[in-house]
């Protein structure tokens, strides 16, 4: 009898075959996904690493023959040709990229507080045309945005750029604060208000604190999504003196011999604020994520 | 514990669902009115500048007659079915590997997702040096390498070069979403899995029978919404394959940025683009349907 007990309970020779081809598997996986993933980034590295202009990208070294920070240097010391205003660029990408991330959290958190929990007649038919706003992407309204930005005076101003990235990036944020508000109880909301709070002090108070793992991941896309515009940027920011960091690295299309490893060691700073940002939030968007799953 | 799956199904509301008046009608108006702001500024006034600059009959006899847009129709047609239905299919089976209990896939899920906080055109640069020349990228110098064969001239042939552009795409865009697929996943209630796995539900019957099912609105919304925001795509195009070779792998943002700022022509580059509005108009009508009728879970 507890011979029986024992076999069923002992995996047989089959099941720890089937278990060892299945883990097999997945590392196979993993390493196909790993070079998937780092491939381009191993490339920027490569000729960010070589000293000598040139020499990784045209001899088709896979492996920088001599690797240094030299060109690191360069760029930092704002050295090489495109790169002499190296940290006035970076510091309009960098005002951009905060300003959108910031607004955009605030805009949508404060309009998803609103419609959710202050229920508006209209609140959802408000928030669900906010979604409108992805029937024409934000790159097929330039054309107009370039005219009627210069209507408003807003033309070559950073804030041009500011308010269509989080007109763009605020209806997404609401979506996903939407529903995520769902999941905290209205109860929170009422015990508050018995005990005198107002209604924004249920939005500091409860609100907030409560939807901030959702928040977290709005901050990074907002961010990133202001991060990867070029054509924005490029279009209502016409002087060197607001020029981003991306307008300026487009410009190696228009150049037979840029300088290939000094632009890459700048391209690869550029890629830290949203990758570091990513990683220090990281924790709190995948708690969100936990506790929503043991919420069953 | 039950709410939570009313919230799958949709049939949740919250207790003390009600109108707000007085003091509070204010505040609540105060809240939404910085979107609302930028919703008329930036959004709706454009889009009806843009309607009007477009409206002219003629506009659309001068594209058809352009020989750059019908082929920049088809190739956004190309770029968007092939990239986002490749990006979403290939996130939702990665989201499940991604699910397994292991420290190690935990670490790889963060390289995995560099791609997407990577900038847009830092990395197409860096994706096309990797294809570029004939013996140069590294792409091609790892087939000569490995396999010893010749590579091509990626950029040279309008397929290569479309076919470039959809795989960065899918390489930037996949984390994104395998993120969300991965989060309605663990939204999964875990005794429905269990139940699943007692059942001997396993591997492909089991995702085509539990996980699938339901995920499948999530699946659908973000597809939508992914169709609607791919067809807008710039940066890809225009700085992987630039539209090489001469013009041809050029989708209608990037076609209609050169009519706008090459050609001068921005009625054009306005007609060029709200073309696609005969597709886009029905994607979202079904995606805001979708969402008003069941509640998505992320």
């Amino acid at each position: 009898m507890s011979g029986v007990i024992a076999s069923v309970l002992r995996p047989s020779r089959r099941v720890r075959l089937r278990r060892l081809v299945t883990e097999a598997a997945a590392v196979m996986l993993g390493i196909l996904l790993l070079i998937w993933s780092v491939a381009p980034i191993y490339n920027m590295l490569l000729i960010a690493l070589d000293p000598e202009e040139g020499e990784v990208e045209f001899s088709g070294n896979i492996w920088p023959p001599e690797p240094s920070l030299e060109s690191f240097r360069v760029v930092l010391m704002q050295d090489a040709r495109y790169l002499e205003h190296f940290w006035r660029q970076l510091g309009n990408s960098v005002y951009i990229g905060l300003m959108t991330m910031v607004l955009t959290v605030l805009v949508a958190s404060l309009a998803s507080f609103a419609v959710s929990r202050m229920p508006l007649k209209h609140g959802s038919l408000l928030a669900n045309a906010s979604l409108l706003t992805y029937t024409i992407p934000a790159s097929f309204l330039i054309v107009p945005l370039y005219r009627i930005v210069h209507a408003y005076g807003l033309f070559n101003d950073p804030w041009a750029v500011i308010a269509v990235q989080v007109a763009f990036a605020a209806p997404f944020g609401i979506l996903i604060l939407r529903q995520y508000a769902r999941l905290i109880p209205v109860e929170l909301d009422d015990a508050a208000r018995v005990d005198g709070a107002s209604s924004i002090q249920v939005y500091w108070r409860v609100h907030l604190p409560l939807t901030a793992p959702a928040l977290g991941a709005i901050a990074i896309y907002a961010l990133v999504l202001a991060w990867n515009d070029y054509l924005y940027q490029f279009v209502l920011l016409s002087s060197e003196k607001h020029m981003t960091l991306a307008v300026m690295q487009a410009q190696l299309f228009d150049d037979a011999d840029p300088p290939w490893n000094a632009m890459m060691a700048a391209a690869v700073i550029y890629s830290l604020p949203p990758v570091a940002m990513f990683l220090a939030l990281r924790r709190r968007i995948s708690a969100a994520l936990t506790i929503r799953g043991s919420g069953g | 514990m039950s709410g939570a799956r009313q919230v799958l199904a949709g049939q949740w509301h919250p207790p003390g669902y009600r109108h707000v008046h007085g003091p509070d009608l204010m505040l609540a108006i105060a809240f939404v009115a910085p979107y609302a702001a930028l919703f008329v500024a930036f959004v709706l006034y454009p889009t009806g500048y843009a309607l009007r600059m477009g409206s002219k009959l003629s506009l659309y006899t001068d594209l058809i007659t352009d020989p750059h847009y019908l082929p920049s129709v088809l190739n956004t047609a190309l770029f968007v079915g092939v990239g986002v239905n490749v990006k979403m299919f290939l996130a939702l089976l990665v989201s499940g590997f991604f699910m397994r209990p292991r420290w190690w896939i935990r670490a790889l899920l963060v390289v995995y997702v560099l791609p997407w906080t990577l900038p847009a055109i830092q990395a197409a640069i860096s994706f096309r040096w990797m294809l570029s020349g004939d013996e140069s990228g590294l792409v091609n110098r790892l087939l000569s390498l490995l396999l010893g064969i010749e590579g091509p001239i990626w950029f040279n042939h309008w397929g290569l070069a479309l076919g470039s552009n959809i795989v960065f795409y899918v390489w930037k865009w996949m984390p994104f979403w395998t993120v969300i697929f991965l989060a309605g996943r663990m939204a999964i209630p875990r005794d429905v899995s269990d139940a699943a796995t007692v059942d001997g539900a396993t591997g492909v019957s089991r995702f085509v029978h539990v996980t699938f099912p339901l995920l499948a609105n999530l699946y659908l919304v973000c597809t939508l919404l992914s169709i609607a925001w791919t067809m807008g795509e710039f940066t890809t195009v225009y700085f992987v394959s630039g539209g090489a070779p001469v013009w041809s792998t050029d989708v209608l943002t990037t076609l209609g940025f050169r009519y706008a700022f090459d050609a001068a022509n921005p009625s054009l580059a306005v007609a060029a683009v709200m073309s696609v509005l005969p597709v886009l108009v029905p994607v979202m009508v079904v995606l805001l349907r979708r969402l008003e009728t069941r509640t998505l879970q992320l």
